[in-house]
């Protein structure tokens, strides 16, 4: 199942829409990558919200697409991370460090408009 | 293990059906959904573990009872290679496919009980039980 992606201003935004299976996973690690450099985005947004699990492979491909995107020069914000699913995660022994994450889209855009300062367009 | 309802895994959407048909049943006997989570990603890890080591095996699902405790309870099998040395399997980090672990530490962390047995060129069987509290 292909995650639609919408572009805003400079920022790419991913939005699952249900469970993803690992390929649908990689699938969107890549095209994200891809989309960053043919519109020069700096800013990504993957929302979580709609996944049903974080194992230790979702997990790491968020981590690998958040370390992708930042060597590409934009940064990713994972937003959605369910109350029950960060519960999970934090039992298992699953982090997202050094990755920032946002409680909802809506925080997520406005995180990534404030780094960009005034006036810088959106 | 009563009335045990099981999925085969052969592939990695297996993987999916796996783990929405564990919470259902965790939901169905009454898990909070932090706990129904909590089980649908242990089988989410576990069944991964089939699909990439042993190509194929199953996961059943079963509720258990012990005297006023229930619970339910996940058996996660194939007969794949097996695993060589499952005390070093258990510790944080360990892979021997060199990319992920096997994620045995962090389910063991998620339920209450765990078992597991292996055997090298005949399989392994990993059992985890979460109690409703």
């Amino acid at each position: 199942m292909a995650v639609p992606i919408l572009k805003q201003g400079n920022t790419l935004i991913a939005s699952i829409q249900s469970a993803l299976t690992d390929t649908d996973l990689l699938v969107l690690r890549d095209v994200l990558l891809e989309q960053v450099g043919r519109y020069r985005s700096i800013g990504v947004i993957v929302d979580v919200t709609a996944l049903d699990v974080m194992d230790s492979f979702s997990t790491r491909t968020l981590r690998d697409i958040a370390h992708m995107t930042r060597l590409r020069g934009a940064e990713t914000v994972i937003v959605g991370i369910q109350p029950d699913v960060a519960f999970a995660m934090a039992q298992f022994g699953l982090t997202l460090e050094g990755i920032c994450t946002r409680l909802d889209l809506e925080e997520g855009l406005s995180y990534l408009s404030d780094r960009r300062g005034p006036g810088s367009g959106g | 293990m009563e009335s045990a309802t099981h999925v085969r895994v052969e592939s990695e959407v297996d993987i999916v059906l796996a783990r929405q048909h564990g919470r259902a049943m965790a939901q169905e006997l009454g898990f909070t959904t932090g706990n129904a989570t909590i089980i649908a990603t242990a089988i989410s890890e576990l069944a991964r573990n089939i699909v990439q080591y042993a190509k194929h095996g199953e996961v059943l699902v079963g509720r258990i009872e012990n005297g006023s405790r229930k619970g339910l309870v996940v058996m996660v099998r194939d007969q794949g290679p097996g695993i060589s040395d499952v005390e070093r399997a258990m510790q944080d980090g360990f892979s021997t496919s060199g990319r992920l672990g096997l994620g045995l530490p962090g389910v063991r962390r998620l339920m209450d009980e765990f078992d597991i047995h292996s055997e090298q060129g005949r399989g392994t069987t990993v059992t985890v039980t979460k109690w409703k509290v």
